[in-house]
């Protein structure tokens, strides 16, 4: 009997040589006359491990990593097609410490199953959302959500149960479900791991998102750095119209939905959920007006769903468990679970399933180790490009979106990024402000003119004497609090954060040039 | 949005392009909110979108050349130029920054002797920057054309360059 190694075709194990790896078990077997079947799942999310070679085993799967193309002679001469001893031996995957610790609901089987299979994906548990949600009627879909606590993932947790039911109770002959999956900030990866290495969960929870607002076409708006998600996706679209889950009768209800993956050009503030629909439209990716709300004037006019791929990921496992299983994980008003991503200098950077709750020590010290080059941490910026810089002092601020909002900073998508004590903050702050004016879609004043701005005031207090450094502090405040007072959406009322933040507790970064001495 | 009235005003276009453009548009504009996808298939098919060729697009999608164009120049993703044989899409995000990716970007800029949005003058390498390729675990990433790398060094980069050059 043939013995199934599993190796991840996740883009981040890709981009480590996954796939050399993959090749060099299938020769090597060959070689030795060995019948192996590799099957190539998406990732564990333990990116330090990757890649992340499992076997399949009577007891389970067994872990070796991380694994080279060098590696593999060594591992088939361990016998690890039966579990053999060899250094990267990490013993059952699933007793992995920093795995076993999780609360994987939304990434249940991320990383097990093989994504581009819709039967290994009801082996697992799939589809049973959707049939939960067929047996029911919308009202009592978009309750279910409602209690369950869901809030938006993508950033601005905004309650989705109210969402649908705002689209649900618009009247209009057409409905639209669009996935906002231009995951753009920097630090997160959730919603491409999902895409990636469990796609069905994206595609049921959209088709239940459907019947709850009464909308029969979906539109996954995917970024383009995400070929490897738009394969996953468009393969497992295929299975799904094949097999009777999307189509113009889903599974003989006499429903109908279908869905198509449109990919996005390189452009932020196409994330930013009205720009994305003028996207789609297929104009330039500027922002709205608000109102009218997506929900009853949206895609082509018509009342539109608009949710992140992790909100959507989420839905299949309310409705199959029920919303109180949901919302008995969490505290206070963030309930259920957060994937959240670990990033840059980390000893262990991945993906933390979690209730909400745990704090941001013990994600970075515990889940991720400290930082990878060994010095101590200085700041950590949470939520994306548009987040905060938290000092080390402020470690052990629980996550939970009003944890955040209480000290300024927001959790958005659940990104996480770690800095070392050689960061220079004055260059972060002018790095936001750059990026802002390099991504502003130009719409309104205070984003458009007030980052540029906001570049040259820092420049200006870096490279100025104390009298300049004291007045231009005072402009690039006052510049920010315009910027976030008057700007239309996210991007300019939420570049300041960083800046801010960085002034606020890392002043002596912009001190800048040493003063001539007095002569 | 208006529709270009005097089509005897198109451009004089190479059969290639022509060619590209209508069966582009044949098969796409149909779709609702047609432009992106149709401008992501002519960049696919000719490696960028000719700016001759927005008049015959903007035609076929009864829409304004200026429409078109307005498109085009918005998004980062779509070029006006041919690139390089390989474009190679450089991190410059925050997780990227945290591992060191301000060094490698000044060693590979100086290493293919281009800026950012610039071509090798052997036509090689187009090198562009982009903001996250979701690979912050594996930061500093770069990606070269779909195939996307990670916890990349300047020598690993001289490695990967040596080996393309082999």
């Amino acid at each position: 009997m043939s013995i199934t190694v599993y190796v991840p075709r996740d883009a981040g194990a890709l981009s480590l040589g996954a796939e050399a790896v993959a090749n060099a078990i299938a020769s090597e077997a060959q070689q030795r006359g060995l019948d192996v079947d590799i099957l190539r799942n998406g990732s564990r999310g333990l990116y330090w491990l990757e890649p992340l070679v499992e076997v399949s085993s009577p007891a389970g799967r067994i872990a070796y990593g991380p694994v080279e193309v060098t590696d593999v002679p060594a591992l088939f001469d361990a016998d690890f097609l039966r579990g053999g001893r060899h250094a990267l031996a990490l013993g059952a995957t699933e007793d992995i410490p920093l795995l076993k610790s999780q609360q994987r609901l939304t990434f249940a089987r991320v990383g097990i199953v093989d994504p581009r299979s819709l039967d290994d994906y009801r082996a697992h548990g799939g589809y049973r959302g959707l049939d939960a949600a067929l047996a029911t009627d919308a009202a009592a879909i978009v309750q279910i959500v409602t209690d369950s606590g869901l809030r938006g993932r993508g950033g601005a947790a905004f309650p989705t149960g109210i969402k649908w039911k705002t689209c649900l109770d618009a009247l209009a002959d057409r409905k639209y479900i669009v996935c906002n999956a231009d995951e753009g900030d920097s630090g997160t990866y959730a919603d491409r791991m999902i895409m990636e290495g469990d796609p069905f969960v994206l595609i049921e929870g959209m088709t239940i998102a459907g019947l709850a607002v009464g909308a029969s076409y979906g539109y996954i708006y995917l970024r383009v750095e995400y070929p490897h998600a738009q394969r996953a996706l468009e393969a497992a679209i295929a299975s799904a119209e094949e097999q009777g889950y999307l189509g113009s009768d889903l599974r003989g209800s006499g429903k109908a939905f279908r869905l198509e993956v449109r990919m996005a050009a390189g452009a932020y503030i196409c994330g930013e959920e009205t720009s994305l629909l003028e996207s789609l439209e297929g104009k330039r990716g500027q922002v709205r007006f608000k109102p009218p709300l997506p929900a009853i004037e949206g895609l082509f006019g018509k009342p539109t769903v608009i949710n992140n791929v992790v909100t959507l990921a989420s839905v299949p496992t309310i409705l199959d468990h029920g919303a109180a299983f949901y919302r008995d994980y969490g505290v206070g008003r963030s309930r259920g679970t957060l994937p959240i991503q670990l990033a840059g200098n980390l000893k262990r950077p991945g993906l933390v399933e979690r209730a909400f709750g745990l704090t941001l020590r013990e994600l970075i010290e515990d889940y991720g180790g400290g930082t990878a080059s060994g010095k101590p941490v200085r700041a950590v910026q949470v939520g994306g490009p548009l987040g905060a810089y938290l000092p080390a002092s402020q470690l052990d601020t629980a996550i939970d979106y009003e944890a955040f909002a209480a000290i300024g900073g927001m959790l958005g998508h659940g990104g996480m990024v770690v800095f070392d004590d050689s960061v220079d903050m004055a260059a972060q702050a002018r790095y936001a402000m750059e990026f802002c004016a390099t991504e502003s879609c130009g719409k309104c004043t205070p984003c458009r003119i007030g980052s540029t701005r906001g570049v040259e005031v820092i420049d200006r207090i870096v490279a100025g004497d104390h009298a300049t450094r004291e007045r231009d502090g005072v402009l690039l405040r006052d510049l920010c609090q315009t910027m976030l007072d008057g700007s239309l959406c996210a991007l300019g009322g939420m570049a300041p954060l960083p800046v801010l933040s960085a002034l606020d507790h890392f002043p002596e970064d912009f001190s800048g040039a040493v003063e001539p001495a007095a002569t | 949005m208006k529709r270009a009235i005097n089509i005897t005003l198109l451009p004089d276009l190479p059969d290639e392009v022509r060619s590209v453009v209508l069966d582009v548009t044949a098969r796409l504009a149909d779709m609702p909110g047609a432009l992106l996808p149709v401008l992501h298939a002519v960049q696919g098919a000719l490696g960028y979108i000719p700016p001759d060729s927005v008049p015959l697009i903007a035609r076929e999608l009864n829409l304004s050349r200026a429409d078109v164009h307005g498109v085009i120049s918005f998004y980062h993703y779509f070029r006006s130029k041919p690139a390089g044989r390989r474009v190679i899409y450089l991190c410059r995000a925050e997780s990227c920054q945290a591992m060191g990716a301000v060094i490698l970007e000044k060693h590979v800029m100086a290493r293919l002797g281009v800026d950012f949005h610039q071509t090798t003058a052997n036509g090689a390498y187009s090198l562009e920057p982009v903001y996250c390729l979701g690979n912050c675990a594996c930061s500093p990433a770069m990606m070269v054309d779909d195939e996307l790398k990670g916890r990349l060094t300047p020598a690993r980069f001289d490695a990967w360059l040596a080996a393309e050059e082999t």
